[in-house]
């Protein structure tokens, strides 16, 4: 196989014509990873393995209650205790952040209230972690107890007191309703309208790296921030801000993340604190979080009720849907009124819908924030449609697989709330995990217990729009060539195991026609990479990928026509490969790639070229119309083996499928290798994970057990085994053609295990995670002649606004909503 | 990082310089010998002693002798040995498996049996982090006053969650256990109080030094054991069964069940249902009905305490199935094999 | 809780991957810390330090344990292999090198942890079957690979140890029924 250890020799040459139009030399190779050799011995250096000399030690003091008022904060005892250096509290860093501009409602340090237990309250810095910790147990806290959420439900009854002061209403965080097309018009041509309740529980990313950070606020007056973070430049933003140091003094350098999952991508309290310690002391400062605080940490998945309606024709085409989300965010803002968006987005991205209303809620509740996990805000309307559909075909008596085959939506179309499809690969997918899974054949003829459940899903490659409102790049690449010929790539993006350092190196190579493994890569470090928006919303590859293109490409005419000058033949004739730039009419005529650089070195000068990625612009104009439109989207189905012991409701997972449409891969093994965690992942979801709380008898919201004992991850022994089918269909607005595949493979999970037990053993469990009590009690209702199902029966009534309605391309809409004055703040609608 | 709290280490080299060590060290003292479940505890500081005594170097309280009179396993032998050890797997089959179900191999390479013996009881208002437990204001076993899971109840409601524990007692484990003032014995049964605090009879400063299994003897034995995953979690419900037949009559039977009380749970209606008549799927069945009844699971570990309560029989029963599925060791019993 | 007596240092003297070493360091210290902080092996990862992720995973006189749960001090005498140790001047293990091939190691946190039970694993059982690759293995938690290529990354390095000549699957690299013609021939054998 075509890997190598970084350092050795490239392999002989054989050169053959290049054809650029089709066929690569490094891209769609099983590669190792650039960083392979580092991550097998051990010597990647993640943030916690970083000392500095006399670098102090952080701990912070967090809350001990879900919902109080903080009445004192006394930390002179703490102070005064031998080997403490420093200590803060929440009146030395005052100005809020957050991640989204919208929601700047963290503050590094609580300072007047305290929102869920584990908020951090104080924080000392001492010359070791037992003097710090020592140091906590002597902070005092004087706590006024507010009355506390720990629910949707209780959150949509409890309008005082407010957990914050902004959002939309009461304790709603955010309350979003639009309507694309005629909702009323579609129904009323359904030949049947299902109309289902769902619940999709919590869960958290579990990265194995525990958080940490260091800080050093050297003597010159600049601030340098190592942390485990997906998202250097946001943690840039937000320290620049609380600190109120200008950027420009600031560097953050992200280290190698072991495991983000969308838990690292939000500018986090412990950064800011690490940083405003070593500014007061003058010395570096690390923490490292403990399990628990990671927890605490959390910004994962959701939890969210959901109701959908949904009007179909005879042969499973959908007429219209109205779908409800009403979303736990937890005790602040995070990426939240994204997720709320996304929570109805990419509904209309798989099958046709041709009239949408999407009413979501988020509210605030006393637990640790929720925000991005892997799927962001997509697999819970994913599992409640993926689910419903499979209903819906069982009903009309339709193989579900063939349902979705006949309804796809087509590729190069404009889903009714203006999301452009580009390559679609779906109805591949599907094809080709029935074929691989005996679905036709085995489907209904298994043992009594086995089953097979199908679902399909969709992902975005990067959002369409920045977190924050700029008409800069996205994402930004730099390459330098020197006379030695060597090739250095800068990006700010961040490897947290997805590979996304090697993509540059394989794309770079590819274009340049060299070696990966003699490119360096510089990436995450906002003094030395061009920015990059950070590793979320399976951006990295498609964006860093483009602009990595261009970069290269540049070099490359740089390169070509210098070598052409020296090789006096037009540029045309000209190939990049194998190290060797040459005239591809007579290969042997050429120079090697270190000649073609000191070439075009001595003809331009110092050889750098830049390269940047921007999405295109969105369809949408509308008010929420930022969320959903990407360059591209991924597909995915799976079927999904379950066995179901009908007398204890426990089952296990034999088997996956699973086909994923990744447009092209950039490097198959890690392609394949994103396919299995996603599924694993899923699985967990589906399965056992479950971020699970309690009140105490004070009313206090605890989280039940924050050990990874007692957080079901799965283990070796839960693993089924994993066929995977790649589909390529190259999208146009990828490099190469490649789309996503980091997140979408976790989507179809869900839903198709749910969808498996009840081709096994006949009941429904709307409701995730699927356990064994469930399946259990669905069996034994259904037993005594009630309905075969577990979920969710009530569903609050939550005061969306009226819909901003938004003409749909059909209607011949323009994007833009309709009468915007009648629609603006809107009277508020029961539903 | 969770560090362990700040104790005095001491390393005894005998067995009764362990003994020693300890009575001197007065009663802030404790014996550790894998770590495994102390060290986790100390990190949370549900537990902090001033002196710990470590019996790693106590070679003598590894060995494993088997004869024609049984099986005595110094109680420092290791899990992993004890679950690979040809003889165990061969002649005491049942308790090879429950050992192999004990948490995940890694710790299995460091955890001992006499570590589980004495595994401190569990529950999930208790195996958390000190910041944690003072947010519920603790709870009686460390620190608090009264119990989370009951309020009302007067006593401590961990669970007993050691998977040797219930097939040990079920073959008729006898333990050995020494103290200044000399050595004592007793049934493995007798060790265990159902009380989440004062769990066992034995006194602090008594070093539990074996534990002797009588030999097969006819006994078949079988241990099932429900938790969410497959390694890693402790059982919250779990069976050991030890059945021993006179043809097709089952003669002695002894069931016994982990992880629905602060003590193992021995469920002598459900043996007195199988004595006397064959190990058929009726008898199993009134068995697995009768062992349920005093299977009272509460609410402070994974999964819900009622289904717990209803899975009891079907835990039993399938314990009960591999019994009668298994064949009965060869005649000739231990002494036929050279010890290793 | 009262202070405490006195702390003497522990003082040890232990082989750690093959080479001597005399450290001290409080006793109460755990052979994580010690190796992570004394002795600047950073290799060596946490995830909880409670016994209940395996990422700290060492090897104790060839035997894989807990190091977040063993004290430093219990290790004088005692022969500590960590990842540092596992490549030798000949090059990487070949355990190293096939998870390298098949992108075993995704964030490579879990990575040191895995390799050195599998490595024990190896030496116990050169020919272990699947089932005995994922039941050595159920003591560590792997959040980013679904332990998928990691089973395969085991299954090729044992294969390689025997003297096979194992080449990766075809479905490892490419996934299931995978369009190839889009490439060129393969390049070069890399490690061969």
């Amino acid at each position: 196989m075509p890997s190598r250890p970084p350092g050795s020799s490239p392999p002989a040459s054989r050169l053959s014509p290049p054809d650029p139009a089709k066929r690569t030399r490094v891209v769609g190779r099983p590669w190792e990873k650039v960083d392979a050799g580092a991550k097998v011995t051990g010597q990647t250096r993640f943030a916690d393995d970083l000392v500095l000399p006399r670098m102090l030690h952080c701990k912070l003091l967090r809350s001990r209650r879900a919902h109080a008022i903080l009445r004192r904060v006394d930390v002179s005892r703490a102070a005064a205790l031998p080997g403490v250096v420093a200590v803060a509290t929440g009146s030395d860093l005052p100005i809020p952040f957050g991640i989204l501009p919208v929601s700047q409602d963290e503050h590094a340090l609580c300072f007047d209230r305290v929102r869920f237990v584990g908020d951090p309250i104080a924080a000392v810095a001492a010359l070791d972690e037992d003097t710090a910790n020592e140091a906590l147990r002597a902070i005092e806290v004087d706590y006024e107890d507010l009355p506390s959420i720990a629910s949707i439900e209780q959150a949509v009854e409890t309008p005082e007191p407010r957990i914050h002061e902004y959002g939309d209403r009461d304790n709603f965080h955010k309350l979003v309703s639009m309507e694309f097309g005629d909702v009323d018009e579609g129904f009323a041509r359904a030949e049947k309208i299902y109309d289902d309740l769902f619940f999709y529980e919590g869960s958290t990313h579990l990265p194995l790296e525990q958080h940490a950070a260091l800080a050093d606020f050297g003597p010159d007056g600049k601030l340098t921030l190592w942390s485990s973070t997906q998202t250097p430049h946001y943690v840039h933003r937000a320290l620049a801000k609380v600190l109120q140091m200008p950027a420009s003094r600031i560097r953050v350098i992200a280290t190698p993340n072991g495991g983000g999952f969308g838990g690292k991508s939000d500018p986090f309290n412990h950064e800011i604190v690490v940083a405003h310690l070593s500014r007061v002391t003058g010395r570096p400062v690390k923490i490292c979080l403990t399990r628990e605080e990671v927890f605490y940490c959390h910004r994962g998945r959701h939890p969210i009720l959901m109701r959908a309606r949904t009007g179909v024709r005879r042969d499973g085409s959908i007429t219209a849907m109205h779908f409800q989300t009403a979303l736990d965010g937890g005790a602040y803002g995070s990426y939240g009124v994204a997720s709320t968006y996304y929570s109805g987005a990419l509904q209309t991205v798989t099958y046709p819908v041709p009239a949408y209303r999407f009413d979501g809620a988020r509210v605030f509740t006393n637990k640790p924030p929720c925000g991005p996990k892997r799927g962001h805000g997509t697999p819970q309307p994913r599992f409640a449609l993926e689910v419903q559909l499979d209903r819906i075909a069982c009903d009309l008596g339709l193989d579900p697989a063939a349902m979705r085959l006949s309804n796809l939506q087509p590729p190069s179309s404009i889903t009714a709330n203006f999301l452009r499809i580009g390559s679609m690969g779906l109805g591949a997918c599907i094809e080709k995990v029935v074929e691989a899974s005996g679905w036709r054949e085995r489907r209904g003829q298994l043992p009594p217990g086995r089953g097979l459940g199908l679902a399909c899903s969709s992902y975005i490659c990067g959002a369409g729009l920045p977190i924050y409102w700029n008409a800069m790049p996205q994402s930004g690449v730099q390459l330098k060539l020197d006379r030695s010929g060597g090739v250095t790539v800068f990006c700010g993006s961040t490897d947290i195991g997805q590979g996304s350092d090697s993509i540059l190196a394989y794309i770079v190579a590819e274009v340049l026609g060299i070696d990966p493994f003699d490119i360096r890569v510089i990436t995450a470090d906002t003094d030395l990479t061009p920015v990059d928006l950070g590793s979320y919303s399976s951006r990295v590859t498609l964006m860093t990928g483009n602009a990595a293109v261009q970069a290269a490409e540049r070099a490359r005419e740089m390169l070509v026509a210098a070598a052409g000058e020296k090789l006096q033949i037009p540029g045309v004739r000209i190939g990049l490969a194998e190290g060797r730039v040459f005239d591809v009419e007579e290969p042997e005529k050429g120079l090697s790639f270190s000649d073609a650089v000191i070439a075009a070195e001595s003809k331009f000068g110092t050889i750098g070229t830049v390269g940047s990625y921007t999405p295109p612009p969105s369809s949408g104009r509308y008010r929420g119309a930022g969320v959903g439109p990407s360059p591209a989207y991924s597909y995915s189905a799976a079927v999904v083996e379950v066995e179901v012991d009908p007398a204890t409701g426990i089952y296990t997972v034999p088997k996956v499928w699973i086909a994923h449409d990744v447009g092209k891969c950039i490097n198959p093994v890690l392609v394949v290798g994103q396919v299995e965690g996603s599924v694993y992942m899923g699985l967990g979801e589906a399965m056992m994970e479950e971020m699970a709380y309690r009140a105490d008898v004070n009313g206090n919201v605890m989280h039940k057990a924050p050990s990874m004992l007692e957080y079901k991850s799965p283990t070796t022994l839960e693993m089924p085994e994993i066929v995977t089918l790649l589909v390529e269909d190259p999208d146009p607005n990828g490099p190469f053609g490649a789309k996503e595949v980091g997140q979408g493979p976790l989507l179809p999970i869900p839903p198709a295990v749910a969808n498996a037990v009840y081709d096994a053993v006949g009941v429904r469990v709307d409701e995730i995670p699927v356990t064994p009590e469930k399946i259990l009690r669905a069996l034994k209702a259904m037993a005594a002649g009630q309905p075969g199902r577990v979920g969710p029966t009530k569903f609050p009534a939550i005061p969306y606004p009226d819909p901003v309605r938004i003409p749909t391309p059909a209607e011949g809409g323009d994007g833009r909503a309709r009468d915007l004055a009648a629609t603006g703040a809107g009277g508020v609608r029961k539903s | 990082m969770l560090r362990l709290p700040k104790f005095r280490y001491l390393v005894p080299h005998t067995v009764s310089d362990a003994v020693a060590m300890r009575a001197d060290a007065g009663a802030d003292a404790v014996f550790v010998a894998g770590g495994t479940d102390l060290y986790p505890n100390m990190k949370r500081r549900q537990q902090t002693p001033a002196t710990v005594i470590t019996l790693a170097r106590l070679e003598k309280l590894r060995a494993v002798e088997i004869s024609g009179d049984g099986m005595t396993i110094g109680a420092g032998a290791v899990l992993s040995d004890l679950e690979n050890d040809p003889r165990i797997r061969e002649f005491w089959p049942g308790l090879a498996h429950a050992i192999a179900e004990i948490s995940t191999p890694l710790l299995r390479n460091m955890g001992t049996i006499g570590g589980n013996l004495l595994l401190d009881t569990r529950c999930n208002y208790y195996d958390q982090n000190f910041e944690w437990r003072q947010a519920i204001d603790f709870c009686m076993k460390r620190d608090g006053e009264i119990c989370w899971v009951a309020p009302g109840s007067p006593r401590c409601l961990a669970v007993q969650s050691a998977d040797s524990v219930p097939v040990l007692i079920a073959l008729g484990a006898r333990v050995r256990l020494l103290s200044p003032a000399g050595p004592r014995e007793l049934p493995l049964e007798d060790l265990y109080r159902n009380d989440g605090i004062h769990y066992v009879t034995k006194a602090p400063e008594e070093l539990l030094t074996a534990v002797w299994l009588p030999p097969p003897d006819g006994w078949r034995a079988a241990y099932r054991k429900l938790r969410r995953r497959g390694s890693f979690d402790f059982p919250v419900l779990s069976i050991g069964a030890a059945i021993r037949q006179r043809g097709a009559v089952v003669e002695d039977a002894r069931l016994v069940l982990g992880g629905v009380a602060s003590a193992p749970l021995r469920l002598t209606s459900a043996e007195e249902v199988l004595e006397g008549r064959p190990l058929d799927e009726a008898a199993i069945d009134a068995a697995a009905e009768a062992a349920a009844r005093p299977s009272r699971p509460m609410d402070n570990t994974d999964f819900s305490f009622l289904w717990r309560k209803e899975m009891t029989k079907r835990y039993v029963a399938a314990a009960l199935r591999d019994i009668a599925a298994t064949p009965t060791v060869r005649a000739g019993g231990p002494e036929s094999v050279r010890p290793l | 809780m009262g202070s405490p007596p006195d702390f003497l240092k522990a003082s040890v003297t232990f082989l750690v991957n093959g080479e001597r070493v005399e450290v001290s360091f409080a006793p109460y210290k755990t052979l994580l810390e010690v190796l992570r902080e004394d002795l600047q092996l950073t290799g060596t990862k946490h995830g909880c330090e409670l016994g209940e992720c395996g990422a700290c995973a060492v090897l104790v006189d060839g035997r894989p344990v807990l190091s977040c749960l063993v004290l430093g001090a219990e290790c004088q005498g005692r022969s500590v292999g960590t990842i540092e140790g596992m490549a030798t001047a000949d090059g990487l293990h070949p355990l190293q090198k096939a998870f390298a091939e098949l992108g075993a190691a995704q964030c490579g946190y879990c990575t040191p942890g895995f390799l050195l039970t599998a490595q024990a694993l190896l030496e116990a059982n050169p020919s272990p079957t699947f089932r005995q690759v994922q039941e050595a293995l159920a003591g560590n938690i792997c959040r980013c690979t679904g332990y998928i290529k990691i089973f395969e990354a085991v299954e090729l390095a044992a294969a390689r140890m025997r003297g096979e000549e194992a080449v990766p699957r075809r479905e490892t690299l490419y996934g299931t029924d995978f369009d190839e013609s889009g490439l060129l021939p393969v390049l070069g054998s890399g490690r061969g």
